[in-house]
């Protein structure tokens, strides 16, 4: 091994050690798992959403299909009122990881930054 | 209903600067600070006023277990305290949401919080206290989440210390409900 290739390995080390921690492990596969993504909604979302009540945020029963803005009896922002968006597994994708690039103006400023937490949400928001 | 507080809005905006300081300046206590700052709030606002949404769920579930009749004294005394942390969580979004020239969020009617809630479903103090447990988690992860959404670090400040009072009453609904604590480090946010 070149003594230049050292510090590249402690680099990819120290990546993969800092993956691991932060719960972004390489090793993850990007597939989807509803039943790891009702758990994440259940310590995630319920703060606001919840399957069939509006509360802080609109219920989500349904929402796979639905045009943005549109869950029966929630007052939404004139953002989402006003958007033409329908809710597929992309849209929904794209929305967990930054909602207001997606939809400027609207009212939710959380965001789910690892990409397999927003497969397993959305493979369990599908199933509503 | 919450305690508003009335303020003339446009002589405040004409002397206001860095909004999301001034929220932070005010939620801290330091209203003093808020003076001299100005930039775009809406923002800012609307983060506050979905935080004074869940602080209202939060205080009007705790009215709905303290009514049911289904708590332990000492229970029962527990959840009072922790709605009067939700009450200074509220009064403080409120007067921050309004001083920034915003509406607060209103709060809704405690049948619509029942109905939302399904608390006719609550049969037991463990019904209760899980209710509350699963509310307090999903708003420490909400207040931990939204953190990113901030542009100031001093507003990302009181997201987390909004974070660390939910955290607290998460644990000891926890305990009391005879649950293990979480086993692994950086269970919170992620």
């Amino acid at each position: 091994m070149s003594a230049s290739g050292v510090p590249r390995l402690r680099g990819l080390a120290l990546g993969w050690a800092l993956a691991v921690v932060l719960g972004s492990s390489p090793a993850l596969a990007q597939t989807a798992s509803a039943e790891r993504g009702k758990s994440l909604y259940e310590s995630r979302c319920v703060a606001c959403h919840s399957v069939d009540a509006n509360r802080v945020g609109p219920l989500h029963r349904g929402v796979l299909g639905r045009r943005a803005g549109t869950a029966p009896g929630f007052a939404y922002s004139d953002a989402l009122r006003g958007s033409t968006l329908v809710w597929s597994r992309e849209t929904l994708q794209a929305w967990l990881k930054d909602p207001e690039a997606l939809i400027p103006g609207q009212q939710m400023g959380y965001q789910v930054e690892m990409l397999q937490d927003r497969l397993d949400l959305v493979a369990f928001l599908a199933t509503l | 209903m919450s305690n508003t507080i009335i303020t003339n809005r446009r002589s405040f905006l004409g002397t206001s600067g860095t909004l999301s300081a001034m929220a932070v300046a005010i939620l801290a206590g330091k209203e003093s600070l808020a003076q001299g700052m100005g930039g775009d709030m809406s923002k800012d606002v609307s983060i506050l006023n979905v935080a004074l949404g869940l602080e209202h769920e939060a205080i009007n579930a705790y009215q709905l277990g303290a009514g049911s009749g289904l708590l332990q004294k000492g229970v029962l005394d527990i959840a009072v305290l922790f709605q009067s942390h939700h009450k200074g969580h509220r009064d403080a979004l409120i007067a921050t949401i309004q001083k920034m020239g915003g509406t607060p969020v209103a709060e809704k009617s405690l049948n619509d919080y029942a109905k939302a809630l399904k608390a006719d479903t609550l049969k037991n103090q463990g019904d209760v206290l899980d209710l509350a447990a699963r509310l307090e988690l999903g708003a420490t992860n909400a207040y931990l989440g939204v953190i990113p959404a901030f542009g100031s670090k001093d507003l990302a400040k009181v997201a987390a210390r909004l974070a660390a009072d939910e955290t607290m009453h998460f644990a000891i609904l926890t305990h009391a409900l005879g649950r293990p604590l979480p086993t692994g480090a950086l269970s919170f946010g992620a």
